[in-house]
């Protein structure tokens, strides 16, 4: 039960507010005045507040305050700061090659950081954020490199894309692979026996047996142009290695017979007009420095 | 239906409460004696330390700061003397308050709050403030005089005066503090020059507004409405703690010299008081236990002839029971009992375990991230690879080359445009900075191993670390 009865506490003669519970008394210490005056000044900041900035919803819109500030200004703001920030070593990779580039320790790190950015933005979607690739996507992180994988070969891919229906004439625009089943060029039976004998060159450890033999032949005949007598392969061409480990589209027997019969034509869009030379120097050096490319 | 009876509540109080009331101004009169003495020197003592700890030089080596206490916010470093601390130690900070709380405590256990009275920068601006105007508007009663007076030319010369030596005793405290952030000599040399930076600008202002205000109006309002420390504190101290206490069977009842007990009713303890209140109620939140009343009191006392010490340094188990005199004092008072020895104990492990950890700091760090995109890599002979990310700290002021291996006997390891690959390679990290490497593993396929453990060492003759990581085998391949 309440009790109120304004009186003096017993112990140090404190006025009390009267109020009483179960013998707990509460004490009367009122805080200062200017207490409730900054509580008036806080109202009063809030009107200028209110005033500045964006503030005040309306139905399809909303006050954008005297002071115009926005978060996109704010963001421009910002990315002008990055800009000024970066122009001294821009200014220094307009000059040079990417291996210049690479040359110069300084501009290398700022290269690399600026690369990863590039990648994130442009590259990721299809070869991965950490640039693992994906089926059809090359891997850009393990030793083989379909279109070359020396610093100027990776500017020259990125430029120009991959069949990229590009304007200029250029090394990039080879034509795809031969749908070997589609145009009947050979039969299932003989597809088969290609996918057999390509999974030997690639798995040392599987024995020769008839299928393989026969599609050894029928290789010689039909795939050796381009992918090599031995399979190695051809960057001038585009022409994936056939003899190792790395598969673009899976080294399974289904998967094989698959790209025999139907054919392939990867893409990459050129990237010359969308990114500027600096950046596509810049994006290369940081290709490169994922694994080391080529040299 | 059950039938509720709702009586009216009586809770009309017998006079309406204001939540609010008009702040009492106080004005302490100026007192002389040993505690106002004790005072003036804890004063000194912490302004000269404020003010030259920034200029004191600590060499540490080429290239890093010379400055002894520097808080480095742009490389988030900071250096006290022989200690030198990174971001990831952080922690160390923790023991740094745990520290200063187990030393309020303790302090406070002894003698009250103590803390609060002597060197609480709050206690030690307000008394620098109040000594400016005592200097200026005179004491206690010019100063009540003077404010309820007219505002003749006198007062509005003696304010203006005030004031702007407030402001400058304001811009001095902020300009001290800058120096703890940026080298002083060239900060002081750029300040002169007149180069102004805008962070260093922005709390220089901002710091002489808040001692104008703390110090020159806030003043005991920090203390008694604003500062947890001051309330809890209360709950710290025990019957054995020394606190400032009025001496009530010596004193009561309060009268005539020479009519009763020895207090004269005098109210000197009153005036001088900087938080304007009355020791002789007992012990109350207000009180910083800074002494001043005692001084006051004494000085009556030796004028009336009588013994010093109607307000000392008391015990309340010796203020209850009136058993003690100011002469055995220190006799009577149990400095050893069981909280300071748990207090002093904790304080003991904190600190010899933070000292040790300091001097046995290691000065190298190596942290590795397993890159997840992708798991692994297949080369083209069928090798797998892995790709991990090596941050090595050189926590030296000297260019370190560290040897990075693993434990793995087959395999290599490279990174890439910087080293050729090998079982060990050499990488080098600049004086007092973190390398970043992207490191790759490269190891036989070998089917069904799965997680393999890998831990990689980096070395150099006086220092080793090492970090435990995986390496991911996959469970098949094309």
């Amino acid at each position: 039960m309440a009790k109120n009865t304004r009186q003096k506490e017993n112990q140090t003669q404190t006025e009390t507010t009267g109020h009483e519970w179960d013998g707990i008394e509460e004490y009367n210490n009122p805080l200062p005045l200017w207490w409730l005056w900054v509580f008036a000044a806080t109202v009063v900041f809030s009107i200028g507040y209110v005033i500045y900035f964006p503030a005040i919803p309306f139905l399809n819109s909303f006050s954008k305050g005297i002071g115009e500030w926005s978060q996109y200004k704010q963001l421009d703001d910002i990315m002008q700061k990055a800009e000024q920030a970066k122009a001294p070593f821009e200014n220094k990779i307009v000059h040079l090659s990417a291996q210049q580039i690479k040359n110069t320790p300084d501009l290398h790190q700022y290269a690399l950081e600026s690369g990863k950015a590039t990648f994130a933005l442009h590259c990721s979607q299809c070869h991965g954020a950490g640039g693992g690739g994906a089926k059809g996507y090359p891997n850009l992180l393990d030793d083989e490199w379909i279109w070359g994988g020396r610093l100027e070969d990776i500017v020259y891919t990125i430029t120009h894309g991959i069949r990229s229906a590009h304007e200029d004439e250029n090394s990039r625009d080879m034509g795809p692979m031969m749908a070997y089943g589609d145009e009947e060029i050979l039969d299932k039976a003989q597809i088969k026996d290609v996918a057999h004998y390509l999974q030997t060159l690639s798995k040392k450890y599987l024995k020769p047996n008839e299928s393989t033999e026969r599609g050894k032949v029928i290789y010689a005949e039909n795939c050796a142009s381009c992918h090599g007598e031995q399979g190695s392969g051809s960057q001038e061409l585009g022409a994936p290695s056939l003899n190792n480990a790395i598969w673009l589209y899976a080294g399974d027997t289904k998967t094989i017979i698959e790209t025999i019969t139907h054919g392939r034509a990867g893409q990459m869009p050129a990237f010359g007009q969308k990114l500027s030379e600096n950046d596509i120097k810049k994006l290369s050096l940081y290709i490169h420095s994922l694994s080391g490319g080529e040299q | 239906m059950t039938q509720i009876n709702i009586e009216p509540h009586q809770s009309e109080p017998q006079g309406l409460l204001s939540l609010f009331e008009k702040r009492k101004k106080i004005y302490p009169a100026r007192v002389s004696g040993n505690f106002r003495r004790l005072k003036w020197g804890f004063m000194a003592v912490l302004l000269g330390l404020y003010y030259i700890l920034p200029w004191v030089r600590w060499e540490r080596g080429e290239g890093a700061p010379d400055q002894a206490i520097l808080v480095d916010t742009i490389n988030r470093k900071f250096y006290f003397f022989f200690i030198e601390l990174w971001p990831q130690e952080v922690y160390y900070f923790t023991g740094l308050l745990l520290l200063a709380a187990l030393g309020l405590f303790f302090i406070t256990t002894l003698f009250g709050r103590v803390w609060c009275g002597y060197a609480c920068p709050q206690t030690v601006w307000t008394d620098l403030f109040q000594l400016i105007e005592r200097r200026i508007e005179g004491d206690r009663i010019k100063r009540q005089r003077l404010d309820a007076g007219p505002w003749t030319i006198n007062k509005v010369t003696r304010k203006i005066i005030k004031h702007t030596l407030w402001l400058l005793v304001g811009l001095c405290t902020g300009g001290a503090w800058v120096f703890y952030f940026q080298d002083a000599p060239t900060l002081w040399a750029d300040m002169l020059s007149g180069q102004l930076y805008f962070i260093p600008t922005f709390w220089m202002i901002f710091l002489t507004f808040s001692t104008y205000l703390m110090a020159g109006f806030a003043r005991e309002q920090v203390c008694t409405y604003m500062c947890p420390y001051a309330r809890f504190q209360g709950a710290m101290f025990d019957e054995e703690s020394l606190i400032v206490s009025y001496d009530k069977t010596r004193g009561e009842p309060r009268g005539k010299a020479g009519e009763g007990g020895d207090c004269i009713d005098c109210n000197r303890c009153v005036a001088v008081c900087p938080t304007g209140i009355d020791i002789r109620n007992g012990q109350q939140y207000q009180c910083i236990n800074c002494a001043l009343c005692v001084d006051a009191c004494n000085a009556i006392m030796d004028k009336l002839g009588q013994a010093r010490g109607l307000i000392r340094y008391n015990t309340f188990h010796n203020t209850v029971s009136g058993s003690s005199s100011l002469k055995n004092l220190f006799k009577t008072v149990r400095f050893i009992r069981p909280r300071t020895i748990f207090y002093l104990a904790i304080i003991n492990v904190v600190g010899w375990t933070m000292l040790y950890g300091l001097l046995t700091r290691p000065l190298m760090d190596i942290n590795v991230i397993r890159a997840r995109n992708p798991l692994f890599i297949t080369l083209s002979n069928g090798d797998i690879r892995n790709a991990y990310t090596v941050h090595i700290v050189n926590k030296t002021w000297q260019h370190q080359t560290y040897t990075l291996s693993t434990n793995h006997t087959t395999g290599t390891i490279f990174i890439p445009d910087v080293t050729g690959k090998a079982h060990q390679v050499d990488v080098s990290v600049k004086p007092g900075k973190v390398g970043t490497f992207r490191l790759l593993v490269d190891r036989p396929y070998t089917q069904s191993s799965g997680t393999i453990p890998l831990t990689i060492t980096a070395k150099t003759p006086k220092f080793e670390d090492s970090y435990n990581s995986t390496f991911i085998m996959p469970t098949e391949t094309n």
